[in-house]
């Protein structure tokens, strides 16, 4: 099959990708190796954070927050999209003056979206936590989508403007020949003058094809929900000195996260939760909200996700092979980013250059 | 005192998991059996040392076989621990569990699961009704408690279960006001060529038989071929239609009692990463096994109903054989001594299976039936998912279990998906034209029993602060 451009990977990335493509009138294919938003895509905290952003990420979380607001327009649903905020809390006078150096780099930057709050306006926003919180760091417009929701209305949308989505295709090989690229996969060969590479966890074997390995470590961050409870929160709460994501869903159960690793069988696609560290996470939920000791957990589960070393994404164009440009490895806070990254790479494929900085996120960064 | 370490778990007091227990004991091996019961004996003999006479009596020959069994394991010198529960099982051997309200981790070298069945969840309209139960949850009532219904009930279904529990019923004097049987009427042909097999095991055929005449003796009445069963009433179950014969009847009743045949209930080997495979013939999902009972993962077994449906004789066989397999990996039984210890309950296994393949038409389900036609009937009662919503989540283009599940909350809810696990893949199945086996199962995520916050939190207590 012959189109202007194939994407590997039917996850996020790879359908923003293509629906921005698409938008602008490009023939794109998505090769998935099992089915839509099968590991990080489908299965993340569904974050909305433009909070406490690598300097980097900055300038594309704000667009990115913008975007989310007005998802419907993108993808024709609101992918159960809300903007309670999210904060981050001092819990002693350490962690204050952490979130004040945090305030006033990103105050450096230009940027007013994360705010210094006291101990007064914390409490009147989120009542439910224990007593000793000093203050915290704020983002009003950040919350938090159901992932699987956003997917599917991505994937549901470039499909509709012609998208030729393709599951349980897996990538063997990738040549070049004649001026285009030729993907040779389980389910047939496609050729296109593009090539991306949104392959996620399995990102690197693509880039390694293509000349240009880099230093990936795939893991696997796990996810706790509980039992629904009435509704007592509001903003997603994390914390200056702990690892943790907390919110409650609009369903009434609590979403906890805190970047702990799973035991991943990278061959199997399998993971194997890490006892040691979960207890880790319950413990740092009931230091902040004790109040939750009877709560049951319901179900724990881990996505497959790209760590780079530097916990910030590869964007942008190879450095060895025309015609191919690569978007992944974002770290586990990728879903937000995710109506950027596509138009990112529309333009960057499209026009040769991006409105946003990008320059950080080059492949080059890793050359030896 | 639970310790952190034993070479050899089982888990489960039913028939499988006492007479592997006996045997490993007897061995000199040391082995920790987990019952998330308080007593031993398992769903089918419940209650069995504490039960009376008059009440045994009720119950039946083939529960007092039970008594037998659970004096050989009191015997043994396996470690028993009662009222505990296991939430997680890692293919490592990390085993979980929940005891007291504490949470505790150990491990095992070798790890036999012994879980039995659970009762095939079919939803139906208006099956979330109060007044609308499992037969299985009748019979609990009756076997621990002496529990019966005061004001008549209604059985409806299929299976050797519910001809039971209406002959018990009747002999402990409760009103059944009618025995619905749905078993198509097409079973009893499909079923015919797998008699004579089964007549080699025919001591079930005569058992049931026995069962049917005492019943007809009564005047219960029993309808067959019954179709498009409903429950109705406001706030509980007040009457019971269904299709029979072309026509549409109605029963006034309180209390309906359901049962559609028993499933492997596969929760521990499924979150063990275990293999598992459609069976066709049981309509359910079975881990792969080996003749010894060895899962795809190394050091995992499983016997007894838990691991593919064949009642309770040809769990203690399987039970046993699977001890042995594992007292051979722990090297306390050389290969020769193993397949000769063995010989004599393969045998008997194998005798006792051949009235399976009859038993399995006999009371097959309808596909119609399992494929929930009604678009508004709950499935997911958790998670008040309908089969409508389920089938427009396949007509979207979403054609594995997981992916519907992620889609519509489906399965998300604290029961983890037991019971509406199998109705959504025969509707998937149904509406993409595939077969349930490529449906594919949820994955299964861990804590297969619930935990709490605190729980999890002391489950290290050597890291509390």
């Amino acid at each position: 099959m012959k189109a202007d451009v194939v994407i590997v990977g039917g996850g996020l990335m790879g359908f923003s990708t293509a629906l921005h493509l698409a938008l602008r009138g490009s023939r794109c294919v998505v090769l998935e190796k099992d089915t839509p938003g099968r590991h990080a895509s489908g299965v993340n905290a569904g974050g909305l954070r433009q909070l406490n952003r690598h300097p980097a990420e900055i300038p594309l979380a704000v667009v990115a927050a913008e975007a989310w607001h007005h998802i419907r327009e993108l993808v024709d649903s609101d992918c159960d999209a809300r903007f309670p905020g999210q904060v981050r809390v001092a819990e002693n006078a350490a962690d204050m003056e952490k979130l004040e150096q945090r305030a006033a780099l990103v105050q450096s930057l230009g940027y007013r979206h994360e705010e210094l709050i006291g101990r007064d306006e914390l409490y009147r926003l989120v009542p439910a936590l224990a007593p000793h919180c000093v203050g915290a760091l704020i983002c009003r417009g950040d919350g938090y989508a159901r992932p699987f929701h956003a997917l599917t209305a991505f994937r549901t949308k470039a499909c509709s403007l012609g998208v030729h989505y393709q599951h349980s295709t897996r990538v063997e090989r990738v040549e070049q020949g004649g001026g285009d690229w030729r993907v040779e996969s389980t389910r047939g060969e496609f050729q296109a003058p593009v090539l991306v590479n949104c392959a996620g966890a399995w990102a690197n074997a693509i880039a390694a094809m293509l000349g240009e390995p880099v230093p990936l470590t795939p893991g696997a961050p796990m996810m706790m929900v509980t039992e629904r409870l009435p509704h007592f929160i509001d903003p997603v709460v994390g914390a200056a000195s702990r690892k943790l994501s907390f919110k409650q869903m609009h369903n009434g159960t609590l979403l906890i996260g805190g970047a702990h690793l799973a035991r991943l069988d990278l061959q199997r696609e399998s993971t194997e939760m890490n006892w040691r560290k979960l207890a880790v996470s319950a413990r740092t939920v009931l230091a902040l909200f004790p109040q939750l000791l009877d709560v049951r957990i319901v179900r724990t589960w881990a996505g497959v996700e790209a760590f780079m070393p530097d916990h910030i994404p590869v964007i942008g164009p190879s450095s060895t092979a025309p015609g191919v440009f690569h978007a992944f490895g974002f770290s586990a806070h990728g879903f937000q980013l995710s109506p950027v990254v596509g138009r990112i790479l529309a333009e960057l494929i499209l026009d040769g250059h991006s409105e946003l900085p990008v320059a950080p996120f080059s492949i080059q960064r890793f050359a030896a | 005192m639970i310790k952190t370490h034993y070479p050899l778990v089982i888990i489960g007091a039913g028939p499988a998991g006492l007479a592997a227990a006996s045997v490993a004991a007897g061995q000199g091996i040391e082995v920790a059996l987990f019952d998330q019961q308080s007593a031993p004996g398992g769903q089918i003999y419940r209650g069995i040392e504490s039960v009376s006479a008059q009440r045994a009596e009720q119950l039946g020959a083939d529960y007092r076989r039970g008594g037998e069994l659970v004096r050989a394991f009191r015997s043994s010198g396996a470690q028993y621990f009662p009222d505990t529960r296991v939430w997680s099982l890692t293919p490592g051997r990390e085993i979980g569990l929940l005891q007291q309200g504490r949470a505790q981790m150990l491990t095992a070298d070798q790890v036999l699961i012994a879980g039995g069945a659970m009762e095939r969840p079919v939803p139906f309209p208006g099956w979330t009704l109060p007044g609308v139960m499992n037969a299985g949850a009748g019979q609990i009532l009756f076997k621990a408690h002496g529990i019966v219904p005061a004001d008549g009930v209604v059985l409806a279904g299929s299976g050797p279960l519910l001809l039971l529990l209406a002959w018990q019923y009747l002999h402990a004097g409760v009103e059944v006001q009618a025995l619905l049987d749905v078993t198509p009427m097409v079973n009893h042909l499909s079923a015919l060529p797998r008699l004579p097999r089964a007549l080699l095991a025919r001591h079930y055929l005569t058992q049931g038989l026995f069962y049917k005449r005492d019943l007809k003796r009564a005047r219960i009445s029993t309808l067959h071929n019954i179709s498009e069963l409903r429950a109705h009433g406001d706030a509980r179950l007040q009457s019971v239609s269904f299709r029979h014969r072309g026509r549409r009847e109605r029963l006034e009743t309180e209390l309906l009692l359901v049962h559609f045949g028993v499933i492997p209930a596969t929760q521990l080997t499924q979150v063990a990463g275990c293999r598992h495979d459609w069976d066709a013939g049981q309509q359910c999902w079975r881990p792969r096994l080996d003749a010894w009972g060895q899962t795809s993962v190394a050091g995992i077994l499983a016997a007894g109903d838990c691991a593919g449906i064949g009642g309770a004789r040809a769990a203690e066989h399987a039970g046993r054989l699977s001890a042995l397999q594992a007292l051979h990996a722990l090297g306390r039984l050389d290969t020769a001594s193993r397949d000769r210890l063995a010989r004599q309950d393969r045998q008997w296994m194998q005798e006792d299976l051949h009235i399976r393949p009859f038993l399995e038409s006999f009371f097959r389900i309808s596909d119609a039936m399992l494929q929930v036609p009604d678009d508004d009937t709950l499935v997911c009662r958790c998670e008040e998912v309908s089969a409508g919503a389920i089938r427009a989540a396949a007509a979207q283009g979403h054609l594995d279990s997981n992916q519907v599940k992620f889609l519509t909350r489906c399965g998300m809810g604290p029961c983890q998906g037991r019971q509406c696990a199998q109705a959504v893949g025969h509707i998937i199945a149904e509406a993409s034209g595939k077969t349930v086996a490529e449906t594919g199962h949820y994955r299964e995520r861990p804590p297969v029993n619930p935990l709490t916050l605190a729980q999890l939190a002391a489950l290290y207590p050597e890291e509390c602060e």
